[in-house]
């Protein structure tokens, strides 16, 4: 499980004015999953084939999907520090890391890391999930690093 | 029938980098008058047209045609972002040798800066608080920008290969060589690597000048057959091969950071040309950042995977040098309205018609266009030749 925490604590990003979700068929399952403390991926039970994002069949061989929770372990595969992004609520939270997060799993997603210094983030560091909650239904998932690997709170989205 | 090899027979360019007087409709409209000058082929003898649409009510591909006035009986509104224009050629050809049209027109026009600035590489997609559907319901909670897409390839490059910003830098210095003999350009400033590395970080590893300028512009292309080309006044420039190829459209789904679907669409039109990449005399590639270059340079095999930093090293694609880039100069420092393929072919165009001024490569016969749409998601190759294969 992963911990789902409310906005705005201690390092744990605000999200006020950051564009979020318009949950639909496939991602709900997603969403309320992170909500409840589940990170969740797809695999498809003919051909093994592991997915992100969700969708409404598997990418490798076209058959329906099965949910299954990750560990919400991860490392970094790449990332960027954004110090320049002019829009309403990103102008304000610069600068922060947008990284490409691989799970222990294998897939792939999105996300922000946060609770250390943006310059201390590197490639293949380990890093864990932890979710936001927004309202019922809807939890955004972010990582930071493990907690062997974390720094005093630097700037975080 | 006659001879239908494809060919560009004709290409013009409307007015940039800053064209306030002109809107994206506009743009579109005095290319092609341009391109149909420089052709001599009459408008009413255009039967395919292709184009991602103009802006402000004629976002389709159709819409512009009505604009245009285009009586079409191919039509082709393929969106993969910059390199549509690419793929477009590839559409094109097979629609001609097919005779399913003879003679195609395609355009672009863009009021970008005039009308955006230069928020395209720094700003959201979204507003605030804005709910997002589809796959960038995934993305957009975080913040990415589209200058940040890129530098998580550059970061993975970096860490693979050992690549440095002084590397990339050499993209950057060599395309403002360009420029500057280019009285059009955005950009003509002297620029050194150290200007390049010592400029402001936008996102890591990207600095300022990492990134493309954002101009207005437009530009149109007439590809027809080798016979009706025959008697136009310009000598025809002849598509030798042309692909296209996808590995994802999100940045999060790029599978491999490091490798883009050129390793695909080059190989492709490099077999159907017949010539290999050391045949190629100079190469217009699409450089919205010095990154996206790399890439292509190593995936459509001019060097090998992991090699390019020490490929464009000593001025390497500076004209004088081993393989001339982006002769215009490119989107780095001359023109950028938001998509940039169309001009990768007309500069390709130019310099197989001997017609590219102080720029000129010596004895240009093959030039190779690369066109990269979305976020290095869709890659269209187009290998180009003076002669009749």
């Amino acid at each position: 499980m992963i911990e789902v925490l409310e906005q705005g604590g201690h390092g744990v990003p605000d999200l006020t004015d950051r564009p979020l979700p318009q949950v639909d068929n496939v991602s709900s399952t997603y969403w309320s999953g992170a909500a409840q403390g589940a990170l969740l991926f797809q695999q498809c039970p003919a051909c093994g084939h592991r997915q992100f994002y969700p969708r409404a069949m598997c990418t490798a061989c076209a058959a329906d999907t099965e949910w299954k929770q990750a560990l919400g372990r991860g490392t970094v595969h790449t990332f960027t520090v954004i110090r320049q992004n002019m829009a309403s609520p990103w102008d304000r939270l610069l600068p922060y890391v947008v990284a490409i997060v691989e799970l222990e799993e294998g897939p792939r997603m999105m996300s922000n890391i946060t609770h250390c210094d943006v310059d201390d983030v590197r490639v293949d560091m380990p890093v864990e999930c932890y979710a936001v909650a927004v309202e019922d239904g809807l939890a955004i998932p972010f990582w930071r690093p493990v907690q062997s690997e974390r720094t005093e709170r630097g700037r975080s989205a | 029938m006659g001879d239908r090899t494809p060919v560009i027979a004709g290409i013009g360019l409307s007015d940039h980098p800053i064209a306030p007087e002109l809107d994206a409709m506009q743009h579109h409209v005095l290319a092609m008058q341009r391109a149909l000058a420089d052709s001599g082929i009459e408008k009413s003898e255009i039967d395919g047209y292709m184009s991602t649409g103009g802006g402000r009510g004629t976002e389709s591909g159709v819409a512009m045609a009505e604009y245009l006035g285009i009586d079409h009986r191919w039509v082709d509104s393929t969106m993969t972002g910059g390199s549509s224009f690419e793929f477009y050629v590839q559409h094109a050809t097979a629609a001609i040798r097919e005779g399913y049209c003879d003679t195609v027109l395609i355009t672009y026009g863009s009021d970008f800066l005039s009308q955006q600035g230069r928020s395209l590489g720094t700003s959201g997609f979204q507003q605030p608080g804005e709910r997002v559907a589809g796959a960038l319901q995934y993305e957009a909670p975080y913040g990415n920008v589209l200058v940040g897409a890129y530098a998580m390839a550059a970061r993975r490059h970096m860490h693979e290969f050992g690549t440095t910003s002084e590397q990339l830098a050499e993209i950057a210095v060599a395309v403002r060589k360009h420029a500057q003999l280019n009285p059009n350009a955005r950009y003509r400033d002297p620029l050194t690597i150290d200007d390049v590395v010592s400029s402001r970080m936008i996102a890591d590893p990207l600095h300022m000048y990492d990134c493309c300028s954002i101009t207005d512009g437009g530009g149109a292309v007439i590809v027809t057959t080798a016979e009706r080309a025959e008697d136009l006044r310009t000598p025809p420039v002849y598509v030798l091969g042309a692909a296209g190829a996808q590995t994802h459209w999100n940045i999060s789904q790029m599978g491999d950071f490091t490798t883009t679907a050129a390793a695909t669409s080059g190989p492709e039109a490099f077999a159907q040309a017949g010539v290999r990449p050391e045949d190629i005399d100079t190469v217009q590639l699409y450089d919205s950042f010095t990154i996206t270059v790399l890439l292509m340079l190593e995936d459509l095999g001019f060097c090998a995977k992991g090699d390019g930093g020490a490929f464009v090293e000593d001025g390497a694609l500076a004209l004088g040098g081993k393989l001339p880039l982006n002769t215009d100069g490119g989107g780095l420092s001359a023109c950028h309205p938001g998509m940039r393929g169309i001009f990768l072919l007309i500069e390709a165009s130019r310099q197989l018609r001997g017609e590219a001024g102080d720029a000129q490569v010596p004895d240009a016969e093959l030039a190779l266009a690369c066109g990269s749409g979305g976020w290095l998601s869709c890659i269209g190759t187009v290998v180009l030749g003076k002669e009749h294969p």
